[in-house]
């Protein structure tokens, strides 16, 4: 991974000496208080984030929460009001040049030209990235390979099923590596396989050094796929951290008592100790009903339910 | 689990593309569009030839009993043609800007706008080639114009020059409506114009009220310096105000489709 050099906001550690380029590399996106509203509606309401190099990020929240608007800033394609946004070390607004050529979006609706082959949708967007034509054929045949396309390449897009078309998009943002690569629900609307298939063509490309910022509605995909989460409400990150330290941060464990139809009697917290469950499982007696017992973990839905529901009451 | 082969998938910067590469890849795709699209295809060679056979062998003895009629109505047919070719542009820029595909480019160091020029050089290309197709149709019905190579070039730049001209208009139409079949409805009104010029008729034989709004319409003053090129009739000052009216629509046209590219493209 290319480490930057032209760090601007590099604080200069003593007076007189030139600002160094930076030891570590700087965060792969670095959000500050970002605000944006479409007339008067807020849609960001000082946004902060950070995501390491090689990290794959989920963007997680309920439709209208700000997802999309997040990533269009960051991608360059919307200036914020306020704040800031830094992607590969270079500002989105005042080195927008700089950015685009580090970066890659796959939009939710699926920007490939179903009137072409997935090769020259492949080789038009390698020609755009300054590839010339022949390292543009080179690059797209290996890349249909990649993205498991490899006999559809002739064929046009028209002709591809929704998994492939989403596959194609993604190599599409391929055809130079970008650093990071932004993934607008990447998944809505496919099947359960394929959905599958393509977590880890992206698992895969974040272990090569993207690093990837999703967003999704699903919560098992940001479970499945991210190393770290946050959760997007109002237009401010309520919560971030990994799926485990989510679910901890609601709660532990509980204990559940079902009847025999299945429908819920009493639920007990509990920390998941031998001594504790069985605490929990006397107070369950003393209550005396009869029926199955079953120990829960918190699930991400509990965290999701948590933490935007009580944003909006 | 796909399989992975080695393709080099480690991070990379994207160069800048230089000179006109993204003009000229855009072309090439809004080229490919153009034959791909079958139902089009068949309309720029059909059109032609059904319009010359119409004007000629229907309306021609009615308007024109002595015969000679197809010397007339040439430059209208080719303004026709190149009109509905010239449409197309609306309907294909509008079905960009539906998809993510703007948005894409917008995101890569590439000028976002090369997308409309492409479109743009397609258009002009292609109906080049339908202006050529009516020609060639018109001299198997006995068109016989007195233009020299002088003439000719006259004539072919005033024709390349309108199509440059409405075709950014559509190019501009398809950025302003919401969707490709809006796009097709607007672009209609603009076909309507040669009917409403010399192109078919001569001005004087029109009523009067119409004898002015034809006058001062740019299709006549257009056909009459095509007619004046390829068959020797009188110019004038048709050409001076021929050539104003094409540069008018086209500073406006780009005016108004890079403001629409802009504001367009940046909201979703």
């Amino acid at each position: 991974m290319t480490a930057n050099p032209t760090r601007r906001s590099a604080p200069t550690p003593t007076r007189g000496s030139p600002p160094r380029a930076a030891e570590l590399p700087s965060p792969a996106i670095e959000v500050r208080d970002l605000r944006k509203s479409f007339g008067q509606q807020t849609i960001l309401a000082g946004l902060d984030l950070t995501v390491r190099r090689g990290e794959i990020l989920a963007l997680l929240g309920p439709n209208g929460a700000g997802k999309t608007t997040t990533i269009n800033i960051l991608s360059t394609l919307l200036r914020p009001d306020a704040g800031s946004a830094r992607v590969a070390g270079f500002d989105t607004v005042a080195d927008a040049e700089q950015v685009k050529r580090r970066i890659s979006l796959t939009g939710q609706s699926a920007a490939v030209d179903e009137v072409l082959t997935g090769t020259e949708n492949l080789v038009l967007l390698g020609r755009l990235s300054g590839l010339s034509a022949r390292t543009a054929r080179i690059r797209s045949a290996a890349l249909l390979e990649r993205f498991d396309l490899g006999r559809a390449g002739a064929k046009r897009v028209a002709t591809y099923s929704g998994g492939m078309r989403r596959r194609l998009d993604l190599a599409m943002s391929f055809v130079v590596t970008p650093e990071v690569l932004f993934l607008d629900e990447p998944t809505t609307g496919l099947d359960t396989r394929s959905r599958r298939d393509l977590w880890d063509v992206i698992r895969s490309l974040a272990d090569a050094g993207t690093t990837v910022f999703l967003t999704t509605q699903y919560l098992e995909e940001a479970d499945q796929l991210a190393d770290r989460i946050a959760v997007l409400n109002d237009g401010h990150v309520v919560a971030s951290g990994t799926a485990t330290q989510l679910k901890t941060q609601v709660g532990g464990d509980t204990v559940e008592l079902h009847d025999r139809h299945g429908s819920l009697l009493r639920e007990l917290p509990t920390d998941g100790s031998v001594s504790d469950l069985r605490r929990a499982l006397d107070l369950l007696d003393e209550s005396g009903a009869e029926g199955v017992v079953s120990l829960r973990r918190p699930t991400l839905d509990d965290v999701f339910f948590a933490l935007t529901t009580k944003e909006t009451r | 689990m796909t399989t992975l082969p080695a393709t080099p998938l480690s991070p990379a910067i994207r160069p800048r593309v230089g000179g006109m590469v993204a003009e000229s890849v855009f072309a090439r795709r809004s080229l490919r569009h153009s034959l791909r699209d079958g139902e089009s295809l068949l309309m720029a060679i059909m059109l032609p030839v059904l319009l010359m056979l119409v004007f000629t062998f229907v309306f021609g003895g009615a308007i024109a009993p002595g015969g000679g009629y197809v010397d007339y109505v040439v430059p209208g047919i080719i303004l026709t043609c190149a009109g509905f070719g010239a449409s197309s542009t609306a309907v294909y820029v509008a079905q960009d800007m539906s998809t993510g595909i703007i948005d894409r480019i917008r995101t890569m160091p590439v000028r976002a706008g090369a997308v409309l020029t492409g479109h743009v050089v397609a258009s002009l290309l292609r109906n080049l080639v339908a202006t050529g197709l009516v020609i060639a149709v018109a001299l198997v019905l006995g068109f016989r114009p007195s233009a020299g190579p002088v003439g000719w070039l006259g004539a072919v730049g005033m024709i390349a020059l309108w199509i440059l001209a409405i075709t950014y208009l559509f190019a501009a139409i398809g950025l302003a409506s919401g969707s490709p079949e809006a796009a097709t409805a607007y672009g209609f009104i603009l076909l309507f114009l040669p009917y409403l010029s010399s192109a078919f008729v001569p001005v004087s034989t029109m009523p009067h009220w119409l004898q002015w709004v034809s006058r001062n319409q740019p299709v006549t003053p257009i056909i009459e310096t095509i007619r004046g090129n390829l068959m020797g009739t009188p110019i004038g000052a048709a050409a001076w105000w021929a050539i104003g009216w094409c540069l008018l629509i086209l500073v406006a046209s780009v005016g108004w489709g890079a403001w629409l590219f802009r504001r367009r493209a940046g909201r979703r």
